[in-house]
């Protein structure tokens, strides 16, 4: 097998035309969208910060300084590691994964009813309603949250009428706000992929199931669960990097004290103006995540290849 | 084991909106009995098998099970294991733990499942396959895997929906007496469902011909086959060749049929149909193709009636010959192979015969379609 003749099997299969274009496109799309940015931001976080005349000069060598600025903090601190900066990694990471399940808890009842219902008109009408919402901007959709969890929002006004509390409960301070918010941004992005596999699973399984004196939530442990692992999995995973990644709700719903690790990176690249620095966040919390991601798909023994399916 | 059981159903209706799937269905299993519900594809019968096993409430009657009115009682509440028409076995599941399922959600140790597992896979003949995925097995294998699945659970009623159908014929006539007797070792009831008249007939104690959500007969294959109730019985049920005609006298069981085109034949009316044919009566007369025979002696005669050989296909162990009776009437014959070369050639003019008494006369009614 030479690369000529994989070549010229290629171009036989697609026709010259087309041929030309996936390559290019593919091309296109892997070097220039994915692969250059991501490699020279890699570069960017190993340079020191300088003014741009000195760039390319003698001084422009390549450091670890970002690197151990994360770690350890400024050099001549008082603490002898960067703890708020690690603080604020830290809980990104497990706020992240607090929304994954959160989302992933909501969603896959109604993935399963939704995969399994064999309705035709009503599930469709069903799939309809939930990407309404995800016309509206991102922003918009989370100041929308904001008033709505705001001291005077429905939420307190609706619990005062009731008697329920006395006094306007500070949901934004809470970060109940920025869960919602954070949750209810990736929804489709959890209910789709489960959907996927669920509605692919032969309903005589379930009831074979059922008719071996399975109660509900073994069927679900034993047989749909395994069965849509591929799907929750890549919800999952969806879920967690774009939570950990969000800018828009951290900022807008995010009470004063919680800072989330995306804008620490976007403060260093805005009005720090240290690009290297905000560069070397970025990388960090790109292959931690990805590393996190890898390892609980090993541990659900869940293969990458079955992810796609 | 556990012996197995009664099953009956008393006018049971089953609808799906302004549809009736089954209409006032009334059928009586014996226990340890094997029983078939036998009819074209969407003539119902998952849907009875469903509303057995509990899938599926009867909008009107009753299933019992056991003598117990099954009202209100779900599928994993019920005496039964239903074996899916596409098996339904878990894919990620190793197949000594699909087999024993059902004692896991008992919550029986590993290894006494273990255990039990293997003993069931030496009865479907499969030892050392219980740490396969399904998916490494054959289609006849999978077959047995589903069988020893359901048996595990030990039901007192099996239920099984057209579980061949998937598998060649050779595999699936060595199924037909593995299953029979495996049904025989265990004692249990087995209702089981086919559009294949020989399965019904080769496995069954009883059988239900089923057309179009109304059960047409139940009897045992001897008689479906010979005694139809129905004129779609005795169409559905192996080949037949069907004259109309009116009926000339009565004599006893016998009738003579004045047909519409062979002439006056005589037949035995069937059992479901006595008392209810007069003379005058418009009818149905059926004759099976290995009923007819070439006739030495060519008088005419009340069960003899020519026509000419069209052509002739050889089966193996029988011919069957296409012939072309008075104004066109199509018959069909089959003789046993016994050696010769060809017993008629085409064109020929031929006067068949056959034995009155296995023709029968029933009154007019719907015909299996082709
Ligand atoms: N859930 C349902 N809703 C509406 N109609 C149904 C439903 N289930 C079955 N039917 C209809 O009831 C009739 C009987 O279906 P059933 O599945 O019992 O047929 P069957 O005899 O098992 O056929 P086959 O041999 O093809 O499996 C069919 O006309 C089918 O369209
Ligand atoms: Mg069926």
């Amino acid at each position: 097998m030479t690369v000529t003749r994989i070549m010229s099997n290629y171009f036989n299969r697609n026709g010259f035309g087309l041929g030309i274009f996936l390559l290019v496109a593919v091309v296109f799309w892997v070097v220039i969208l994915i692969v250059l940015p991501q490699i020279s931001m890699l570069d960017f976080s190993f340079r020191h910060h300088l003014p741009p005349p000195e760039m390319g000069g003698p001084k422009d060598t390549y450091t670890l300084e970002h690197y151990k600025y994360l770690v350890l903090g400024a050099p001549g601190a008082d603490t002898s590691y960067n703890v708020v900066d690690l603080t604020v990694f830290a809980r990104t990471l497990l706020a992240a994964f607090f929304v994954t399940i959160l989302d992933l808890i909501l969603c896959y009842p109604l993935a399963y009813y939704l995969g399994q219902s064999r309705g035709g008109g009503m599930t469709r009408i069903l799939v309809l309603l939930l990407i309404i919402p995800y016309w509206i901007n991102e922003i918009l959709r989370a100041f929308a949250f904001r008033i709505i969890f705001g001291d005077s929002g429905v939420i307190n006004e609706v619990m005062l009428a009731m008697g329920l509390i006395s006094d306007p409960i500070d949901f934004i301070r809470a970060n109940v706000a920025l869960y919602a918010g954070l949750g209810y941004a990736y929804i489709l992005l959890m209910i789709f992929p489960i959907y996927n596999v669920i509605e692919s699973l032969d309903r005589n399984q379930i009831e074979a199931a059922r008719d071996m004196g399975a109660p509900w939530w073994r069927i679900h442990w034993r047989v749909v669960i395994p069965y849509a692992k591929p799907g929750i999995s890549s919800g999952c995973t969806m879920v967690f990097m774009l939570s950990a990644g969000a800018l828009a709700a951290p900022q807008i719903l995010g009470g004063p004290s919680s800072l989330w690790f995306t804008q620490i990176i976007y403060q260093w690249f805005n009005t720090g103006g240290n690009w290297p620095r905000g560069a070397a966040f970025a990388i960090v919390l790109l292959v931690t995540c990805i590393v996190i991601v890898l390892s609980l798909m090993r541990l659900f023994k869940v293969r990458i290849g079955d992810i796609g399916k | 084991m556990s012996k197995g059981v009664d099953v009956n159903l008393e006018n049971v209706w089953i609808k799906f909106g302004d549809f009736v799937a089954v209409r006032d269905a009334n059928v009586d299993i014996k226990g340890g009995e094997f029983f078939s519900f036998l009819g074209p594809s969407g003539c119902g019968k998952t849907t009875i098998l469903r509303a057995v096993s509990g899938f599926l409430e009867p909008s009107d009657g009753t299933v019992r099970i056991g003598g117990k009115d099954m009202a209100g009682i779900g599928p994993n509440k019920r005496p039964t294991a239903l074996i899916f028409q596409n098996l339904a076995l878990f894919p990620l599941m190793k197949v000594w733990e699909n087999i024993t399922f059902s004692l896991e959600v008992k919550g029986v140790s590993k290894a006494d499942r273990r255990k039990r597992a293997d003993e069931l896979l030496d009865m479907i003949a499969l030892p050392d396959q219980g740490d396969k995925l399904p998916s490494e097995l054959s289609g006849g294998q999978k077959q047995r895997v589903a069988i020893a699945r359901a048996l595990c659970a030990e039901p007192d009623v099996l239920l099984l929906d057209e579980p061949l159908s998937a598998l060649d014929l050779k595999l699936r006539q060595h199924m037909r007496t593995e299953l029979r007797e495996i049904q025989q070792r265990v004692g249990i009831t087995f209702i089981y469902i086919t559009h294949d008249q020989g399965e019904a007939l080769t496995m069954s104690d009883n059988v239900a011909v089923m057309r179009a959500g109304v059960v047409d007969q139940i009897a045992n294959g001897h008689s479906i086959y010979n005694d139809p109730a129905t004129p779609f019985v005795a169409s559905f049920v192996g080949e037949n060749n069907v004259f109309r005609g009116k009926i000339k006298s009565i004599e006893g069981e016998m009738a003579l049929i004045n047909t519409n085109r062979s002439g006056e034949l005589l037949a035995r009316i069937a059992t479901a149909a006595r008392g209810k044919l007069k003379v005058g009566d418009p009818a149905m007369m059926f004759i099976r193709p290995e009923a007819c025979n070439i006739a030495a002696d060519t008088a005419p005669a009340p069960n003899r009636l020519t026509a000419m050989v069209k052509h002739e296909e050889f089966e193996g162990q029988i011919y069957n010959v296409f012939l072309e009776g008075a104004e066109g009437k199509e018959i069909k014959m089959s003789l046993v192979n016994i050696g010769q070369h060809r017993q008629s050639a085409e064109g020929d003019n031929l006067t068949l015969e056959y034995v009155p008494d296995q023709a029968v006369v029933l009154p007019v009614g719907e015909l299996a379609s082709e």
